[in-house]
C-alpha cells in the first residue's frame, strides 16, 4: 500500500513539567488515515504515554477534539491526506491541559446543567400524546446535534472558565430546548439562559458556529436568545405554545 | 483510601445506566445514586446506535407479533416470559423517552413515526433521523439532570467488585483525571457496562466496549450466558468497521454481488435484503466464496445501493448514511453503491439475569448489552436493544431501589481492598517484553479469523490455545507511561485483561455447542439440534478456571419450529 511520511508534532504534557512542549513523532501515513488513526499508530509503536480521548472514531461521541494544523476539530474525522506534510495537534484552547491532549471540560458540562435541558414530564404515561408536526421539530433539528465536543468553547473569543459566560454550546442547549413545541415550562431555561451567568458575555463573532463539526449553529442561538431577554418576553406569551 | 457511600451505585452511563439512574431517583426519591462511567456518559457508545427503536406504536401492529417475530429472530433461544415482559414494556418507555424531549421522527399527522427493520413483520422501529442512539442518549443524560440525588462520577474507572459472603458491598475505582483511587459503597448496584465487540479485529463498536462488567461479574462469581452468540453485521464499511445502518435497507437499500444482482432472492426471497442478521451475514460469505464479490485491499465486499431512494429521502431519513460514508468511504452514496462487508457488532451473551435482572450475586443487577436477560438468545434483531436498554435499564433501576430500601451497607474487607490496591500499583510499576498493542491485536486477529461466522472444532481449538498463550503474554506486558494522571495506556491493559476473559468464555461457549442457530454456525455441525442444544450455556469461575453448566430455555406459548421466513 502507497504511504507517505509525514511528521506528526504533538503538544505534550504531564503533572510536573514546567511548560507544554512539542514533540515531533514521525508516520508511514497511508491513504485512509485520520489524525486519530495516526495517534493511535503512535501510541502502539512509538510512545505508549501518548494521552488523548477517543471511543466512537465516528464523529458522534465528541470525545476526540484538538487544534490540528491551528482549527480546533474531531481528530477522527480529520483525514491526514488533506494536510501538509506537517501536522501539528494541540489540545483545545480555553481549557486547563490535564495531560497532552486531555483538557478540564467540567466547566463546560456545569454550564450545560444549568440551563435545565430537560422537560418537565407533560401528560398521561403511556400514549402517543404529544403530537409534533415535521415542522415544529424541525425548529429543533439543528440546535438538537450538539455532541458536546467542546469545540465552540475552544474557538470562542470570549469564553473562560470560571467566568460568568455560559459559552456556546449552553447557550444552544437552552435555545433547544426553548424552541421544542412540546415545552410548557420555557421560563425555565430562558431565565438561566437570560441570567447574570448567561447569554451576554457574547460578542457575535460567530467563530462558534464557523468551527462546530455538527452545523448546530450556537452563535445563532445565542443571538435569539438574547433577542428573547431583551425583549423580556411576559410569561403569558412564552408559555403559550 | 477514601470511601464514597451511597443506596445504589451504577456502573456505565449509557441508555442502560441513566435510564437506571432515573428510574431509582423517580421510585425512590430519597434515595443517593452514584454513577460511575469511565467516559462522560454522553459519549457512551449508544451514541452510535443509528437504525432506531422498536415498539408496538402502531394500530397495524400487535404485542403477539413483536413477541413472535423476536422468538423466531432469535432461533427459538430466547426466554419468552423475558420477551412478553419486554415487549409489552417497550412502547410505554418509547412513549416517555418522548415526554422527555426526545424528538423522534414524525409522519405528517404529528405521530411517531416508524421504518421497517431486518427480521421484524411490520414497521415497528421508531427512530430519530438516523441518530437515533445519539438523541436517545442525549434526551437521557439531560433528564438525568434534573435529579440531584444523582451524582457523576465521570471518567472513573471500575476496577474491580467486592463481595461480603453472597452479597455484593462495594467497588474499587480510579479517578482518572487525577489518579486517585476510592471504594465506593452501597446497598445494592447496577452493572451497565456494555458489550464487548472490541474483540474482534473488524468491529463497530468504540473504543470503550471492552467487556469489563462481563470480566468483573464473573471474577466475583456472576454467571455469564450464550457467550458463543455474537452478531456479525451485514453492512460496515470495509478497514473501519463503521456501520451503515440496516436503515439503509429498510428504506429500500438493496444488496448486489459483482454481477449486479441482487443476490439475496439466492438465500431468503421473501423478506430479500431485510432478513435477520445472521441469514444476511451468511449469506454475503456465500457469495464471496463463490467469487461473486468485489476484491479490496482490506478484503472482499459487496455493494449497498441507495441510489434509487434519490437524494432527497437520503438526505431526510439517512443524513447520517451520506455523511459517513463520504467521510470515512469517500463515496458519495446519492451517486455510487457503498462497499460493505459483514462486521461485529453485538453481543447476545453476558452477564446471566433473571427476566427482573437479578444477576446471581445478590444486590447486583445488569442490563444493557452486558446482561444476557435474554430477549436476543442466538441472534438480536435489530432495533430490539435500545428498547432493551430502557425497558431493562427501568427495570434493573426499579428492582436496585427495592433491594436497596431493604438491606444494610456493608463494610467491605480491608484485605480484599488492600489487595486490589497493590495489584493495581504492581501494574502500573510493571516492566515487561510484551507489547500491549501487539497481545491486543493478537487477540482481535484471533476471534476474528477463528471464531467468526462460521466456526468449526479445529480452528476453535487453536483459538483456544491461542487465547490462553495471550493470556500469559498479557502478565508480561510492560507499561511506558508511568504517570497516575490519565493513564490510558494503564486502562487499556486492565480492558485487555478483560477482553481476553470474555474472548475465552466465547470460544469455550462455541466449543461446546455443537449444533448451528442462530449467529453460531458450525460448519461441522450444520444443522439446528433442539435435542441436545435448546438450552443456555452458563460460564462460571471454578477453582481451576472455566466451568460450563446447562441452563433451560423458558418457552411459554411459541413452541420451536423450523425458522422459516
Ligand atoms: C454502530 C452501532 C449501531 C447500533 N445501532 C442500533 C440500532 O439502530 N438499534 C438498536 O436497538 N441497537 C443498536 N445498536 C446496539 C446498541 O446501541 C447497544 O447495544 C446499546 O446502546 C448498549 O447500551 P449500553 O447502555 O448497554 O452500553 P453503552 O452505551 O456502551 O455504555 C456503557 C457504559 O459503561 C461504562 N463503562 C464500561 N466499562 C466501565 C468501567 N470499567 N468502569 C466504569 N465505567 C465503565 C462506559 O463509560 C459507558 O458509559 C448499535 C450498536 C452499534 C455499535
Ligand atoms: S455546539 Fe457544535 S462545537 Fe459546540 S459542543 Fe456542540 S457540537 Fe461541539
Ligand atoms: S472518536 Fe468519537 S467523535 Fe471522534
Amino acid at each position: 500500500m502507497a504511504t507517505t511520511r509525514k511528521k506528526i508534532l504533538v503538544q505534550r504534557y504531564v503533572e510536573g513539567m514546567e511548560k507544554p512542549e512539542l514533540q515531533e513523532f514521525e508516520l508511514e501515513a497511508t491513504a485512509e488515515m485520520t489524525v486519530l488513526d495516526a495517534l493511535n499508530a503512535i501510541k502502539d509503536t512509538q510512545d505508549g504515554s501518548l494521552t488523548f480521548r477517543w471511543s466512537c472514531r465516528m464523529a458522534l461521541c465528541g470525545s476526540c477534539s484538538a487544534v490540528v494544523n491551528g482549527k480546533p476539530v474531531l481528530m477522527c474525522e480529520t483525514s491526514l491526506k488533506k494536510l501538509p506534510d506537517t501536522v501539528r495537534v494541540e489540545p483545545l484552547r480555553n481549557f486547563p491541559i490535564i495531560k497532552d491532549l486531555v483538557v478540564d471540560i467540567d466547566d463546560a458540562f456545569e454550564k450545560m446543567r444549568s440551563v435545565n435541558p430537560y422537560l418537565d414530564r407533560m401528560e398521561a404515561r403511556v400514549e402517543n400524546k404529544h403530537l409534533q408536526s415535521p415542522a415544529q421539530r424541525k425548529r429543533i433539528a439543528q440546535s438538537s446535534q450538539c455532541i458536546k465536543c467542546m469545540i465552540c468553547y475552544s474557538a470562542c473569543p470570549v469564553y473562560k472558565v470560571g467566568e460568568n459566560f455560559m459559552g456556546p454550546a449552553a447557550g444552544a442547549l437552552a435555545y433547544r430546548y426553548i424552541a421544542e413545541s412540546r415545552n410548557k415550562k420555557k421560563r425555565r431555561q430562558l431565565n438561566a439562559a437570560t441570567g447574570k451567568k448567561g447569554v451576554w458575555g457574547c460578542s457575535f463573532v460567530g467563530e462558534c458556529s464557523t468551527a462546530c463539526p455538527k452545523r448546530v449553529d450556537p452563535a445563532m442561538a445565542l443571538q435569539r436568545l438574547k433577542v428573547m431577554g431583551a425583549l423580556n418576553l411576559p410569561k403569558r406569551l412564552l408559555d403559550k405554545e | 483510601m477514601q470511601i464514597i457511600d451511597s443506596d445504589v451505585v451504577i456502573i456505565g452511563g449509557g441508555g442502560a445506566g441513566l435510564r437506571a439512574a432515573i428510574a431509582v431517583a423517580e421510585t425512590a426519591p430519597d434515595l443517593k445514586v452514584n454513577m460511575i462511567s469511565k467516559v462522560y456518559p454522553v459519549r457512551s457508545h449508544t451514541v452510535s446506535a443509528e437504525g432506531g427503536i422498536a415498539g408496538v406504536v402502531k394500530e397495524d401492529d400487535s404485542f403477539e407479533s413483536h413477541c413472535f417475530d423476536t422468538i423466531r429472530g432469535s432461533d427459538y433461544l430466547a426466554d419468552q416470559d423475558a420477551v412478553e415482559f419486554f415487549v409489552e414494556d417497550a412502547p410505554k418507555r418509547i412513549y416517555e423517552l418522548e415526554e422527555w424531549g426526545c424528538p423522534w421522527s414524525r409522519f405528517e399527522d404529528g405521530t411517531i413515526a416508524v421504518r421497517a427493520f431486518g427480521g421484524m413483520s411490520v414497521k415497528r422501529t421508531v427512530y430519530a433521523a438516523d441518530k437515533t442512539g445519539f438523541y436517545m442518549l442525549s434526551a437521557l443524560w439531560e433528564r438525568s439532570l434534573k435529579y440531584p440525588q444523582i451524582k457523576n462520577y465521570d471518567e472513573w474507572h471500575v476496577t474491580r467488585l467486592f463481595r461480603v459472603g453472597e452479597k455484593m458491598a462495594g467497588l474499587y475505582a480510579i479517578n482518572l483525571k487525577n489518579g486517585e483511587h476510592a471504594v465506593f459503597r452501597a446497598k445494592a448496584f447496577v452493572l451497565s457496562t456494555g458489550g464487548a465487540c472490541r474483540i474482534f479485529s473488524f468491529n463497530t463498536n468504540g473504543n470503550i466496549k471492552t467487556g469489563d462488567g462481563m470480566a468483573l461479574a464473573y471474577n466475583i462469581g456472576a454467571s455469564l450466558k450464550d457467550m458463543e452468540f455474537v452478531q456479525f453485521h451485514p453492512t460496515g464499511l470495509p478497514h473501519t468497521g463503521i456501520l451503515i445502518t440496516e436503515g439503509a435497507r429498510g428504506e429500500g437499500g438493496y444488496l448486489l454481488n459483482n454481477k449486479g444482482e441482487r443476490f439475496m432472492k439466492e438465500y431468503l426471497p421473501a423478506k430479500m435484503e431485510l432478513g435477520p442478521r445472521d441469514i444476511v451475514s451468511r449469506s454475503i460469505v456465500s457469495e464471496i466464496k463463490a467469487g461473486r464479490a468485489f476484491k479490496g485491499p482490506y478484503g472482499s465486499y459487496v455493494h449497498l445501493d441507495i441510489r434509487h431512494l434519490g437524494e432527497k429521502k437520503i438526505m431526510e431519513r439517512l443524513p447520517l448514511v451520506r455523511e459517513v460514508a463520504l467521510e470515512f468511504a469517500h463515496i458519495d452514496p446519492v451517486h455510487e453503491p457503498i462497499p460493505v462487508m459483514p462486521v461485529a457488532h453485538y453481543y447476545m451473551g453476558g452477564v446471566h439475569t433473571d427476566k427482573e435482572t437479578a444477576t446471581n450475586v445478590s444486590g447486583l443487577y445488569a442490563a444493557g448489552e452486558v446482561a444476557c436477560v435474554t430477549i436476543n438468545g442466538s441472534n438480536r434483531l435489530g432495533s430490539n436493544s435500545l428498547a432493551e436498554c430502557l425497558v431493562f435499564g427501568n427495570a434493573a433501576g426499579v428492582q436496585a431501589s427495592r433491594f436497596a430500601q431493604e438491606t444494610a451497607l456493608q463494610t467491605v474487607s480491608e484485605a480484599e481492598v488492600r489487595d486490589e490496591e497493590r495489584r493495581i500499583t504492581q501494574l502500573y510499576e510493571r516492566n515487561g517484553a510484551e507489547n500491549l498493542s501487539k497481545v491486543r491485536e493478537s487477540m482481535q486477529r484471533t476471534m476474528h479469523e477463528l471464531v467468526g461466522i462460521e466456526r468449526n472444532e479445529k480452528e476453535l481449538e487453536a483459538a483456544l490455545d491461542a487465547i490462553l498463550k495471550l493470556q500469559e503474554r498479557w502478565k508480561r506486558i510492560g507499561l511506558q507511561d508511568k504517570s497516575k494522571t490519565f493513564n490510558t495506556e494503564f486502562t487499556s491493559l486492565l480492558e485487555l485483561e478483560n477482553m481476553l476473559v470474555v474472548s475465552e468464555a466465547c470460544v469455550r461457549s462455541a466449543l461446546a455447542r455443537e449444533e448451528s442457530r442462530g449467529s453460531h454456525t458450525r460448519s461441522d455441525f450444520p444443522a439446528r439440534d433442539d435435542k441436545n442444544f435448546l438450552k443456555h450455556l452458563l460460564v462460571e469461575r471454578g477453582a481451576d478456571g472455566m466451568i460450563l453448566k446447562d441452563h433451560p430455555v423458558t418457552i411459554t406459548k411459541w413452541q420451536p419450529q423450523e425458522r422459516k421466513y
